[in-house]
């Protein structure tokens, strides 16, 4: 047949489109569980690893992070406008989705952290052994917002008294390595134990940084600066202002600190 | 192995570099580089891809109509890419997040296509598997020599290992910042070709 004429080209690509099709569409829909299941189990491991069940850098098996996490953590979901538990299957909830979705999202105002909109719903991991009854030892919320190059995500964890940082660490981020993405390194994580979150006013004050903030005594509201990554600093304090206030779990931290038990 | 199959393989390891030579692919060996893993996992994905995307349209290339051809083996790379893709997300998830979107980025790496368009259309399909492997290893030497000295020099670490302890982390050694950032890599990969011309000095163009 003739390779030129027209009906061949257009058969050929046909043949060519499917047999590419069944291949993608193949090996994706063969290795979806087992992409789901990283994606949940890296998701778990960082809920622990925050919490400080987890020892940083410390690697488990899948089984041992699914143990530590049953006995550990329980998500809950919260209104975040009222501060509430809302009701809701909160292990399947998925917060980037219902971010995206107009239905289940309110929109912001331009704000540093760049997040143009928030879930009426939020996830709060719960730390603490036996369950929703248990006592809560810490809250790990997650965080979202804007560095200099992409969207970081994190979870940060904070005590029992809705005012303490028990630790941060971030999930994804796309920040130059060495530099803003010093995000991760560890001992710029372990600088943040200790600090508190709200002033005597009740306002977000924990803020990055530039250069050596000092101890927890000396400076409770104040983290050092990753250096070389100014933007990537004031990032991570847009992302504390935004999720910390009143359009974050500001509300839900309120009741928990009055006491009331949101629950 | 014959004499010729041998050259295919290993030519494009100094002879006939990918990167260094034919100065395809400079874009990821930049971005993927700051650390060895990265660079070994990202060398292992494009000489996977390369090679069977050599052997695929090898395989079809007294069919494909001229006309349409480069959409063709668009089309083919393509979809491995994105089989490659769904693979490391499935098996090597940690590494996956890092290299993010240029696993996706394959597709555009002139390596691929450039081996695709110059000799798969021309060659058998074993001989243009050889060479689809020997491209994407030639392309993993410089990625491997550039990982190695960006993550020895730059983070003081190898494979995540601490071998120069940062002062940051309470050491002696001062991470060099510039060969983290892409800089870094380019001035490396002009040392590996210094060096290639000169000890292979029939490189050196003309000009």
């Amino acid at each position: 047949m003739d390779r030129n004429s027209s009906l061949y080209i257009v058969g050929f690509a046909a043949v060519v489109c499917l047999v590419c099709s069944v291949l993608v569409s193949g090996a994706a829909v063969a290795l979806k569980d087992r992409q789901d299941e990283n994606k949940v189990l890296d998701q778990k491991s960082k809920v622990l690893s925050v919490a400080g069940v987890l020892p940083e850098g410390k690697s488990a098996s899948a089984a041992e992070i699914e143990k530590l996490y049953a006995e550990n953590v329980t998500p809950r979901l919260v209104d975040l406008e009222t501060g509430a538990f809302a009701e809701g299957d909160a292990a399947t909830y998925d917060q980037v989705k219902a971010t995206k979705d107009p239905a289940t999202s309110r929109a912001l105002e331009r704000n540093k952290a760049q997040v143009p909109r928030v879930p009426k719903l939020g996830l709060v991991y719960q730390i603490g052994t036996g369950g929703k009854a248990g006592k809560v030892e810490m809250y790990v919320l997650p965080i979202v917002g804007k560095g200099l190059w992409s969207t970081m995500y994190g979870f940060l964890a904070v005590a029992n008294d809705a005012n303490t940082i028990k630790g941060i660490t971030y999930v994804s981020h796309g920040e130059t390595p060495g530099l803003g993405g010093e995000v991760d390194n560890p001992r710029w994580k372990s600088l943040w134990p200790g600090r508190e979150i709200y002033d005597d006013k009740g306002a977000v004050a924990i803020h990055v940084v530039k250069g050596q903030a000092g101890s927890v005594e000396q400076a409770p509201h104040k983290v050092d600066g990753l250096s070389g990554a100014t933007i990537t600093s004031n990032g991570v304090t847009a992302m504390m202002q935004l999720w910390l206030g009143t359009d974050g779990y500001g509300p839900f931290l309120k009741k928990i600190k009055s006491g009331g038990g949101a629950s | 192995m014959s004499a010729k199959s041998k050259d295919l393989l290993l030519d494009p390891l100094l002879n006939n570099n990918p990167i260094a030579l034919q100065v395809l692919g400079i874009c990821s060996a930049l971005a993927v580089t700051t650390k060895m893993e990265t660079a070994l996992v990202m060398s292992a994905a494009v000489t996977v891809v390369t090679g069977l995307s050599n052997l695929s349209i090898s395989v079809i290339r007294n069919f494909i109509p001229p006309s349409i051809r480069i959409i063709v083996q668009l089309t083919i790379i393509a979809s491995l890419v994105i089989v490659a893709d769904q693979v490391l997300k499935a098996y090597l998830f940690e590494t996956s997040k890092q290299l993010s979107v240029f696993v996706g980025l394959i597709i555009t790496n002139c390596i691929v296509m450039g081996r695709a368009e110059a000799f798969a259309m021309q060659n058998p399909p074993m001989a243009s598997l050889l060479d689809g492997i020997g491209s994407g290893l030639g392309y993993s030497l410089v990625l491997v020599f550039v990982g190695f000295f960006r993550e020895l020099f730059g983070s003081g670490k190898l494979f995540g290992h601490t071998i120069l302890t940062s002062v940051n982390e309470g050491g002696w050694y001062t991470p060099n910042g510039l060969l983290v950032l892409a800089p870094g890599a380019f001035f490396l990969i002009g040392v590996f070709i210094w060096i290639n011309r000169t000890v292979k000095p029939a490189q050196v163009d003309a000009s």
